[in-house]
């Protein structure tokens, strides 16, 4: 049983009464791919919102390695080892791939280191490598703005390996792909999640299957079932939940 | 000081307020709505004073006899030329530059600029006034504050702020019309894909905006002399107490133009008119600091 | 869109080498040359008076440059640079008048006559004594520093403050709005110790050199100039830097900025600082060149003017700003010796033409005769 590398507890966030994630406790082990199913509305975005500070917790706590991130915000959630895909790719979009992803790398983040900033060949050997995995390597110098929907998503987990947070969040990584880019995608987040711990929220059951260890459901803000996506599959409120999924 | 003074001194910012309270309307509905400044919003409140003025002008060469009238055919025209006038705006310009609020300052502000010539060119760079209509001259001397006077156009003023001010709060709150401003304010995709025409929301709103400044406009005539830059004057003072109420609530706005008015005649009265202006600028930017969204606003932004 | 200084077009490889140029291109890499060019051959062609007009619009493409950074790349909007470019002016100002009374034999004369050793306007106010914030002016080596430090500092504190609590766009921009305001009605209306509506003017030598003597305005027109082209140089180097592509994304997709680690509101705080500085470089530059610092040029018509020569020249131009702010400003020149009436409706167009059909200016218009090729062309505001 490896160390719990994330624990969410008693974690409540209310929206002018609406409480989109209710006393949840959730837990991620090191090195695991967690996947994150749910109806809409289920308060899944909402958790990945809290963990990674978008939104601040009504009460609960949130605890990543030995720090507490429900008190810190998002640059320096982000600088402690935490990555966030978005649901909606949010690339540079005036900015090359290439842009994207150096100002991804996690050194020089001050304004005067990044003044000064020399590109040198270290960094330039991680964003080829970078870009050779997220199928980009051509497309270097092209404007993020003008990749496909796909391929903006691949650049954004693109920025986050260059990050290299030990914990990574993505929000729908294959929302709007064809099948053959959901199939690349699977080789890639397999490919990167070796010796990282991945929370995946995802919609499309069989690229589910083909990535997780383990699933939990979300609904209404609680969790109603954790297991292996066999087991999930199988229990009764999941099935009541998605009616037929 | 004494009491008297004390209420006339009340008063006074009291007749300030009622200029702000409906230009900063005006604005914050727009704003709240559209997210736009619009620069040139003192310049309406300018035409519809000069619309006023040259109401005063034609009653006074055409209609002599009605002449008592034409201050309140001035308001309803006011509102009508600036209402006009700011749905043509909002058509030729203001639509075309929807996710671009700084750029419409920007070109608002140019607006500003040739509409001040405008002025000059019809109306002469000398400053006009109006004459104030019978019913409205001469000022209540309350028995119980004998040495007080209140002019009654003021006092008409005051009034007619209060009423628009509720004619407001109730086209928004009570009205089909004010529900869909409403909800197109609060999310405008969800309004659109409820059938909300939301151009024509946009269009009216912001006309409505624009009528407001000139009704200010109008009730500005019994207060002072209206010149070429007058807008430009009180532009600064609008945006502030829009910015100050925040845009979550209209109760916001009207206390917000309440406390800065008064403010700011208190202050006028204890310092150079110059230094009240900047003491009041400078308190609201630093109560801002600390309330970054506004006087009212519920949402606590993280 | 108007890469005035960013990376030439082309593909671009992860090692730099880029593919071929267009001539377009060549006049961008270039720009910044090919205007030092210009600047410096064009006395020898212009009269005495045209160019110290010249000089003068030089004087507010200080200011226009900062605007590019910050508006262009950094997508804040301020419409209170008059603020910064005031206060240089002011402080040079101060160091100049508190120079001629001490050294010019006609201020001692007054100045004996009226038994004080006061700048004219405050005798004139019957004000006391130097204000003690005037003491150190005495001094130019704390005249020129002050002139670049005190705005960073301001500008700093403002910005930062206002980001670090996320302020949006549209209410900063009123807040600079505001404060150009405040600062020009302060200065009005203490006459006694800043001179009021008058400024401060009546400068007889500026370290020892006489403003009457021989070449004086031409030497201080290449003094400008080189000014301008070193803070051309330094805006165009913090564009091509990590910092100024980490602008452009704090400008388009601020949010996301933080979740790769940024603190904005410190960028933000930089480019704002750096833009002051500009403009009152700019500010001081004006004072001794005009021989006057006034409060016309502090509050929100001067302050908003500087936008539209950012914006003339191209929003993303570094270079484009000084055209702009030369074109602007003989046209303003043009209009008050020959239209008088006209100018307000020319600039005020301006501003919605600008804005409306060419929000990349002219540097944009320029773009508009490339072929982009795969770095794409939108025309994004």
């Amino acid at each position: 049983m490896n160390e719990l590398i994330l624990s969410v507890e008693d974690l409540t966030v209310s929206f002018d009464g609406f409480k989109a994630v209710d006393n949840l406790n959730f837990y991620v082990e090191q090195d695991e791919l967690r996947v994150v199913i749910g109806p809409n509305g289920a308060g899944k975005t909402t958790l990945l919102d809290m963990i990674c500070g978008k939104t601040k917790p009504s009460s609960g706590t949130i605890r990543f390695k030995n720090r507490y991130l429900h008190n810190m915000i998002e640059y320096q959630i982000t600088r402690a080892g935490v990555g966030r895909k978005f649901q909606n790719p949010s690339v540079y979009e005036d900015l090359t791939v290439l842009e994207n992803l150096d100002i991804s790398y996690p050194k020089k983040r001050s304004v005067l280191g990044s003044l000064f900033f020399r590109r040198g060949s270290e960094i330039v050997g991680k964003i080829e490598a970078v870009a050779e995995q997220i199928y980009l390597r051509d497309q270097l110098g092209t404007k993020a703005g003008l990749l496909s929907h796909g391929q903006k998503q691949w650049l954004e987990i693109g920025m986050l390996l260059m990050q290299d947070p030990e914990l990574m969040l993505l929000d729908e990584p294959v929302a709007g792909m064809s099948a053959r880019e959901r199939e690349q995608t699977a080789d890639l987040l397999k490919r990167i999640s070796k010796g990282r711990s991945m929370v995946v929220i995802e919609h499309d059951m069989a690229f589910v299957k083909m990535i997780a260890h383990k699933v939990t459901v979300l609904h209404q803000g609680r969790m109603i079932a954790e297991g292996t996506m066999e087991q999930v599959q199988a229990d009764e409120r999941v099935i009541d939940v998605y009616l037929g999924h | 000081m004494t009491f008297e003074i004390f209420m006339m001194q009340a008063f006074n910012g009291l007749s300030l307020f009622t200029i702000l309270v409906l230009m900063a309307l005006g604005l914050a509905i727009v704003f709240g709505l559209m997210g736009v400044i619009n620069m040139a919003h003192g310049e309406l409140m300018a035409m519809g004073a000069y619309t006023t003025y040259a109401t005063a002008l034609f009653f006074e060469k055409f209609m002599p006899a009605a002449k008592d009238v034409y201050f309140l055919v001035g308001i309803v025209l006011a509102f009508a030329v600036t209402f006009v006038f700011g749905l043509a705006l909002e058509r030729g310009l203001i639509r075309f530059l929807y996710k671009r609020p700084l750029d419409t300052m920007l070109a608002t502000w140019g607006l500003s600029l040739i509409l001040q010539q405008v002025f000059r060119h019809v109306f002469g760079p000398k400053e006009v006034g109006v004459p104030t209509v019978s019913w409205l001259q001469g000022a209540w001397a309350p028995s119980f504050l004998p040495n007080a006077s209140f002019p009654l156009s003021r006092i008409f003023i005051i009034a007619l702020a209060l009423l628009v001010s509720f004619g407001v709060y109730m086209l928004l709150f009570r009205t089909r019309w004010g529900l869909r401003i409403r909800a197109v304010t609060q999310n405008r995709t969800m309004s659109g894909a409820a059938g909300i025409n939301t151009e024509r929301v946009d269009a009216l709103t912001f006309a409505l905006g624009c009528g407001l400044a000139g009704i200010a406009g109008s009730s500005f005539t019994m207060l002072a002399s209206t010149g070429p830059v007058t807008g430009q004057q009180y532009v600064v003072d609008t945006f502030i107490v829009v910015v100050f109420g925040g845009v979550e609530s209209l109760l916001g706005t009207i206390l917000s133009a309440a406390i800065i008015g008064q403010l700011q005649s208190t202050f006028e009265f204890l310092m150079t008119g110059s230094m009240a202006k900047a003491s009041i600028l400078l308190l609201v930017i630093v109560a801002l600091y600390f309330r970054p969204n506004g006087l009212f606003s519920s949402k606590v932004r993280r | 869109m108007g890469n005035g200084v960013t990376t030439a077009g082309g593909s671009v490889a992860a090692n730099g080498a880029k593919a071929k140029r267009t001539p377009v291109e060549w006049l961008k890499l270039f720009a910044i040359p090919i205007l030092a060019v210009l600047l410096l051959v064009i006395p020898l062609f212009l009269s005495e008076f045209r160019l110290n007009l010249l000089a003068k619009y030089l004087c507010f493409a200080f200011p226009a440059a900062g605007i590019v950074l910050i508006w262009g790349y950094g997508g804040i909007l301020s419409l209170g640079q008059g603020m910064f470019f005031g206060l240089g002016s002011y402080m040079m100002a101060m160091y100049l008048k508190l120079e001629s009374t001490t050294s010019d034999s006609s201020a001692q004369a007054l100045s004996e006559f009226f038994g004080s050793n006061l700048p004219d306007f405050m005798v004139w106010n019957s004000v006391e004594a130097l204000p003690w914030w005037w003491e150190p002016f005495h001094h130019a080596w704390f005249a020129l520093p002050a002139i670049i430090i005190l705005p960073a500092l301001i500008a700093f504190v403002l910005a930062y403050a206002n980001f670090r609590k996320r302020v949006g766009g549209v209410y900063f921009s009123i807040i600079t709005l505001a404060f150009s305001a405040i600062m020009a009605i302060v200065i009005i209306g203490q006459q006694g110790v800043t001179g009021g509506i008058n400024g401060i003017t009546d400068f007889k030598t500026f370290f020892g050199v006489s403003f009457e003597a021989e070449g004086v305005r031409t030497k201080l027109y290449l003094a400008t100039v080189l000014l301008l082209l070193a803070v051309l140089v330094v805006g165009r180097f913090i564009v091509r830097s990590r910092l100024g592509k980490i602008l452009v994304a704090i400008r388009d997709r601020e949010d996301r900025v933080r979740f790769s680690g940024y603190d904005p509101a410190l960028f933000k705080g930089f480019i704002f600082a750096c833009a002051a500085v500009f403009a009152s470089i700019g500010g001081a530059l004006f004072t001794l060149q005009v021989g006057l610092a006034s409060p016309s040029l502090v509050g929100i018509v001067p302050s908003i003017e500087m936008v539209i020569y950012a914006a003339v020249g191209g929003r993303l131009s570094i270079v484009g700003a000084v055209y702009g702010a030369v074109l602007v400003g003989a046209a303003k020149t043009f209009f008050s010796e020959n239209f008088v009436e006209y100018w307000l409706y020319f600039i005020g167009a301006l501003f919605v033409i600008v804005v409306m059909f060419l929000p990349s200016g002219l540097a944009g218009l320029l773009d508009r005769f490339t072929r982009r090729g795969a770095n794409g062309n939108g025309a994004k505001p």
